[in-house]
C-alpha cells in the first residue's frame, strides 16, 4: 500500500521522530501509484503500472546534516534510518548556509485529490486508446498517444513541531495523429486532477482535424510574422521566464533578472503592461500543493503585475542574507488572459500564422532569454481573418521578453501541463529558417 | 506523479537543475553502498517466481529484471559543499507477452508474494490491451545463454573512494578557477552503479555490474553587464574513478593552449583554463553572420552526431512508435532499402557499438538478454542499417536483434535505446592543428552548447561552449553569439576532412530522453575533429 491517509502518515512520522537524538530532525514520507498506456501505429504498444514509497530523514547537529531514507516502515526500520541519518550528519562538513527547520505552519486545504482519478482501471486506459484509434482509422490517419495517471501523497514532520500532508491525483494525455500519406500531423494535450473532465474522443478529434487540415503544407519565407500562439506554444516560451525568477542568481549578476551595474530588475517594467503572471495553489482549474518540501506555506503570489517584476523567489538562506522575507518558488503558474476565443483571434488577423505547439525549445543565450525551437503538428497561414492553408514548420529564435513586449491580444486561458495560459497574439515573432519535418 | 511542468523546474533553482530523476533513488549512507546486495542465487529464485507465474497465467513470454541502482553525487559551489547524496533503489520489473500484447508491472516488494502480484498485474494489463492490439508482438530469436555475468572493467570503484577525497577534488578545482578570476563556480561529480539481473523464459540469467562517472563544472565570469559560463571539457564515461587521474598521456594540446582530454581528465587544470576563457568570452567579438567552414571538436561534434544521426536511425522512430513524443525520422525505410541514400560524404562512416571500452553504452547483454555487438549504420556515406530490438527486427527483414534494449531502472519498461553511435577517425595522419592550417575562413567550435532539432531530424541549430575564429589558417581570437543552422543530409555531405585516430575522443550524455513515461539513457559518441564546409552561421545576439 503506497498511499497513506493523513492520520496514518502522522503516526509513522511521529514514531520516526521519537527515535531522534539530534539537535534537529525532519522526516518526509511520500508514496505514489499509477498506470499508463501507450499506443502507436493504431495499436497498443506498451502499458504499465508503477508504485513506490519512501521515507527520508534529515538529522542535524549544529550546522552538520545528514540524510538517509528507507522503504520499510516498521519500528525497527524507522529506528535504523534515523540512526543512519545521525551517523552521516556527524561525519558531514558544516554547511554555512544551514537553516533550522521551520516551526508549526498553517496551510490552506489543497484541492489536488479527486477520487475518480485514483480509481482509473486498465480497462479505462484501453478504452481511451480505442477512442483515438477507431476514429483515426476511419479518417485515414495513424494515432500515437499516451495516457498517464496516478495518485500520490506527501507528508512531513520536524522536531520544531511542523506537520504537513497533501494528497493528489493527476492525469495527462497527449495524442499525435499523422495522415497516412505522411504529409499532415496534428496533436492535442490535456491534463487534469479530475479525470471526469476528460473526453478522449473530443480530444482525439481535435488532433485528427489538425492532421487532415495540415496536409501538403506550403513553404513560405521565414521572417518576422504576427503569430497566434496556442497555450501549449506560449507555455514553451514562458517556461524560460519562469526559470529566471530566482533572486539569488539575479543578485549574483548571472540571470536575465540581473540589472546592469548591480541589483535586480525587481520593480522594473520588463514586458507589456497587460501581462500578469501569478501563482495560486487554490485555483480551481489548476489546483496545486499548498506547501513545499521545506514546509513553507504556498500562497497566491504575483510575479509580474502590469508588466512589472513584482516578486523574485528568495530561498530561506538568501532571504536572511538580504534581510527580506522568503518567497518560495510556486507550485503552478497562471497568466492572465482575455475574453477572445481562438476563432475571434483568427477573425481579427489580417496576415499571420497559427502555431499549435513549439518543440525542442532550448536556451541560446541565458542573458537575453533567447530560445530556439520549432513549430510542430499544425502550423497554418491566416489571411483576412481565415485559415488559408497549412505552412511548413519554422525554426524560431525568440525571447519571451521580446515576445511579451510585442503582445497584440490576450485570449482565453486554457490549462496546459498544470498551468493556466492564454491564447496569445504576438507581432514580429522571429522565424529564422524552414524545416521539412512533418 | 510525473507532471512535467515548468513550475517544478523553476522550483528546483539553478543548482538543483543538475539533479535529474535518474539519480533520485533513496538516500543511503556511504557505507551502505558497499553492502553486497541480494545474492545471485536468491535473484535467480525471485526471477523464476515471475517467469513461472507469468507462464501459469498464460503468458507466451516473460522477463524479469531485478535492479539495484547505487548512485552518489557531490555538488559544490565556490568553497562550499552543497550536497553529498547517496541513493539506492531496489526492485523488480516484470514484462510479459499475453495474447500477443505487452504488459509490464514493477514493485519494490522483492518477495515471492510481491513478485507474484506484480506479475499478475502485468498479465492483466496485457490481456486488457490485447482487445485493441492489431500487430501481435513477434520476438526475434535469441540463444539461451544460461547463467552469465559481465562487469564494466573499472580500475577504481567510486564506492571505495572516500567522500572527503571527492569533495577535495571539486573544491580544489573551484579554488583554481577562482584564483584565475572566476566569479562563480558550480561543480559536481555524478557516479552511477547499476547492478542488474535479467532472466527470461528464453533461458538466460544475466548478472551485470555497470559503472559510469561524470565530473563537470560551470565556471562563470561576470563583468561589463554580461555573464558568460565556460563548461568543463570532461565527458561522462563508462569508467571507474580512475577517469579522474588526469594522466598526461591522455591529454591533447588544442589551439590557443586549449587542453583536450581522452580517457583521463584533469579537473583542476581544466578549471584553471576555464576561468581565463570565461573572462575572455566577456569581451569576445560578436560573430558576423554568414557561411563558414566549421572545425568541430569531438566534445562538441558528439552532440551533433547524437541528434542528427543517432536519433534518426532509431528504428522505433522510423516506424512511428515515438511519433507522439520524440518524433519520427526522415531516414525512412525506402531510403534504406534503396541502398543508395547518401546520408553523408564518402568519408563519413558511422558505427553503432554496444561493446566500446570506456563508453557509456557498453554492456555485455542488453535489457532483453541479447548479446551486444558492433555494426555499421553509415558506410562510405550510405545509410546501411538502423538500431533495433527483438520485437522490431522482423520489420527490416532481419532475424537478429542488435541488442539496443534498455530501461533506466527496474521501475520502468525496457525499450529501444540508442547504442554508442560514433564517427570513424580519418585514415591518414592529420591533426587538429593541420586542419586549422587548411581553413581560410572558418570557426573552431569546442564543447557542448545549445542544441535543437526538429521531430524528423532535418533542421538543426547548434551552439558550443567556445568559438574561435579561423582566418587564413590561423586562430584569430574568440567569438560570441555563434550558432549554426543546417539540414542533416546537407551537413553530413559537407563533411570534408576528419582527423586521425590520435584525436579520437568520446562525448557522452547521461540524460538522453525518450519514451512515455520519459526515461533517460546514457550514451557516448566518439569522433575525431572534423571539418564541414560552407555552413550557415547565425548571430544570436539580442538586446532586450
Amino acid at each position: 500500500m503506497a498511499i497513506f491517509s493523513k492520520e496514518e502518515a502522522r503516526k509513522i512520522l511521529e514514531k520516526a521522530l521519537s527515535f531522534s537524538t539530534a539537535d534537529a530532525c525532519v522526516v518526509n514520507l511520500s508514496g505514489s501509484q499509477g498506470g499508463n498506456i501507450r499506443y502507436a501505429r493504431n495499436s497498443v504498444s506498451t502499458a504499465g503500472y508503477q508504485s513506490n514509497q519512501n521515507l527520508a530523514v534529515t538529522s542535524s547537529f549544529g550546522k552538520k546534516s545528514g540524510t538517509a531514507t528507507i522503504d520499510e516502515l516498521d519500528d525497527e526500520s524507522l529506528k535504523k534510518v534515523v540512526q543512519r541519518a545521525e551517523e552521516l550528519a556527524k561525519l558531514s562538513p558544516e554547511n554555512p548556509e544551514y537553516m533550522e527547520p521551520l516551526g508549526p505552519q498553517v496551510y490552506d486545504e489543497s484541492k489536488t485529490f479527486i477520487e475518480a482519478t485514483a480509481n482509473i482501471t486498465p480497462e479505462y486506459r484501453a478504452e481511451v486508446a480505442n477512442s483515438s484509434i477507431t476514429p483515426a482509422k476511419a479518417n485515414d490517419v495513424t494515432a500515437a498517444g499516451f495516457l498517464d495517471d496516478g495518485q500520490g501523497f506527501s507528508a512531513m514532520m520536524n522536531s520544531n513541531g511542523l506537520f504537513a500532508y497533501n494528497k493528489s491525483t493527476d492525469a495527462s494525455f497527449t495524442v499525435t495523429m499523422r495522415t497516412n500519406d505522411g504529409t499532415g500531423s496534428g496533436w492535442v494535450t490535456r491534463d487534469y486532477n479530475d479525470i471526469s473532465k476528460f473526453d478522449a474522443s473530443e480530444a482525439s478529434k481535435v488532433a485528427i482535424d489538425k492532421a487532415v487540415l495540415s496536409r501538403e503544407a506550403k513553404a513560405i519565407e521565414p521572417g518576422k510574422y504576427t503569430v497566434i500562439l496556442e497555450p501549449s506554444a506560449g507555455l514553451g516560451l514562458l517556461q524560460g521566464l519562469g526559470r529566471s525568477i530566482d533572486a539569488r542568481s539575479a543578485d549574483e549578476g548571472r540571470s536575465f533578472m540581473s540589472k546592469e551595474g548591480g541589483g535586480t530588475k525587481l520593480g522594473e517594467k520588463i514586458v507589456d503592461e497587460r501581462v500578469n503572471l501569478w501563482s495560486d495553489p487554490l485555483n480551481e482549474e489548476v489546483p496545486a500543493p499548498t506547501w513545499n518540501g521545506e514546509g513553507q506555506p504556498l500562497k497566491k503570489t504575483s510575479w509580474i503585475e502590469n508588466g512589472v517584476v513584482k516578486n523574485l523567489a528568495y530561498g530561506r538562506y538568501w532571504a536572511k542574507e538580504k534581510g527580506v522575507e522568503p518567497v518560495p518558488f510556486p507550485s503552478n503558474f497562471i497568466m492572465g488572459g482575455g475574453t477572445a476565443s481562438l476563432e475571434d483571434l483568427i477573425k481579427g488577423t489580417k496576415k499571420g500564422i497559427l502555431v499549435t505547439r513549439l518543440w525542442y525549445i532550448r536556451s541560446v543565450d541565458p542573458q537575453t532569454l533567447l530560445y530556439t525551437g520549432l513549430t510542430r503538428d499544425g502550423t497554418f497561414y491566416i489571411e483576412n481573418g481565415k485559415i488559408k492553408y497549412p505552412v511548413k514548420n519554422f525554426r524560431f529564435n525568440e525571447s519571451p521578453i521580446i515576445m511579451l513586449n510585442n503582445l497584440e491580444t490576450l485570449g482565453k486561458q486554457v490549462r496546459v501541463d498544470g498551468s493556466l495560459i492564454p491564447y496569445m497574439k504576438i507581432r514580429d515573432f522571429t522565424f529564422t529558417s524552414l524545416s521539412d519535418a512533418v | 506523479m510525473k507532471r512535467r511542468n515548468f513550475v517544478q523546474l523553476a522550483g528546483l533553482g539553478a543548482g538543483a537543475m543538475m539533479m535529474p530523476s535518474l539519480l533520485m533513488g533513496n538516500n543511503i549512507p556511504t557505507e551502505a553502498l558497499l553492502e553486497p546486495g541480494m545474492d545471485v542465487l536468491i535473484k535467480k529464485q525471485m526471477a523464476d517466481v515471475a517467469l513461472n507465474t507469468a507462464k501459469s497465467l498464460g503468458a507466451s513470454y516473460a522477463d524479469a529484471r531485478i535492479g539495484r541502482y547505487l548512485n552518489q553525487f557531490v555538488r559544490t559551489r565556490e568553497d562550499k559543499v552543497q550536497g553529498v547524496v547517496n541513493t539506492e533503489s531496489f526492485g523488480i520489473g516484470v514484462r510479459v507477452i499475453a495474447n500477443g500484447t505487452w504488459g509490464f508491472a514493477s514493485t519494490n516488494d522483492v518477495t515471492p508474494d510481491g513478485i507474484k502480484k506484480a506479475t499478475e498485474q502485468a498479465v492483466a494489463i496485457a490481456k486488457a490491451n490485447s482487445k485493441f492490439q492489431t500487430e501481435p508482438v513477434i520476438l526475434a530469436p535469441v540463444p539461451a545463454f544460461g547463467e552469465v555475468s559481465w562487469k564494466t572493467p573499472i580500475k577504481k570503484d567510486f564506492k571505495e573512494v572516500p567522500v572527503s577525497e571527492k569533495v577535495d577534488l571539486l573544491l580544489t578545482a573551484n579554488a583554481a578557477a577562482q584564483a584565475n578570476g572566476a566569479n562563480f563556480v558550480n561543480s559536481a561529480l555524478f557516479m552511477v552503479n547499476e547492478q542488474k539481473y535479467f532472466a527470461s523464459t528464453d533461458g538466460s540469467y544475466v548478472d551485470q555490474d555497470i559503472h559510469r562517472i561524470w565530473p563537470t563544472f560551470g565556471v562563470t565570469a561576470v563583468g561589463g553587464g554580461k555573464f558568460k559560463t565556460r563548461q568543463a571539457m570532461s565527458a561522462p564515461m563508462g569508467m571507474g574513478y580512475e577517469y579522474l587521474d588526469g594522466l598526461d598521456s591522455e591529454k591533447l594540446e588544442g589551439p590557443e593552449g586549449l587542453r583536450l582530454y581522452r580517457n583521463s581528465y584533469d579537473m583542476a587544470e581544466d578549471a584553471t583554463l576555464a576561468a581565463k576563457q570565461a573572462k575572455q568570452m566577456l569581451t569576445a567579438k560578436s560573430v558576423d553572420a554568414g557561411k563558414y567552414d566549421l572545425v568541430l571538436e569531438p566534445n562538441h561534434l558528439g552532440l551533433t552526431i547524437h541528434e542528427s544521426v543517432g536519433h534518426p536511425t532509431e528504428l522505433d522512430r522510423v516506424l512511428g512508435y515515438e511519433a507522439n513524443y520524440a518524433g519520427t525520422s526522415f531516414a525512412t525505410l525506402d531510403k534504406w532499402k534503396s541502398k543508395s541514400f547518401k546520408y553523408g560524404s564518402d568519408i563519413v562512416n558511422i558505427v553503432a557499438d554496444k561493446t566500446q571500452p570506456n563508453s557509456l553504452g557498453a554492456v555485455g547483454w542488453d535489457d532483453e538478454g541479447v548479446k551486444t555487438k558492433k555494426w555499421d549504420i553509415i558506410r562510405n556515406g550510405i545509410l546501411v542499417n538502423y538500431q533495433a530490438i527483438r520485437d522490431q527486427v522482423k520489420i527490416i527483414d532481419q532475424n537478429e536483434s542488435q541488442g539496443c534494449c534498455y530501461a533506466q531502472s527496474w521501475n520502468d519498461v525496457q525499450f529501444q535505446r540508442m547504442p554508442n553511435v560514433s564517427l570513424e577517425a580519418g585514415k591518414e595522419p592529420y591533426s587538429i592543428n593541420d586542419m586549422i592550417k587548411d581553413v581560410e575562413k572558418g570557426i573552431y567550435i569546442a564543447g557542448r552548447g545549445s542544441y535543437s532539432i526538429d521531430q524528423q531530424r532535418y533542421n538543426f541549430q547548434f551552439g558550443g561552449t567556445m568559438y574561435f575564429e579561423i582566418k587564413d589558417g590561423k586562430i584569430a581570437g574568440m567569438l560570441n553569439d555563434v550558432a549554426y543552422q543546417s539540414n542533416t543530409q546537407e551537413f553530413w555531405n559537407s563533411c570534408a576532412k576528419i582527423c586521425d585516430k590520435n584525436d579520437y575522443r568520446l562525448f557522452g550524455s547521461f540524460f538522453d530522453g525518450k519514451g512515455q513515461p520519459s526515461q533517460v539513457s546514457a550514451v557516448s559518441h566518439g569522433s575525431s575533429t572534423s571539418r564541414f564546409n560552407d555552413i550557415n552561421v547565425i548571430n544570436t545576439g539580442r538586446s532586450v
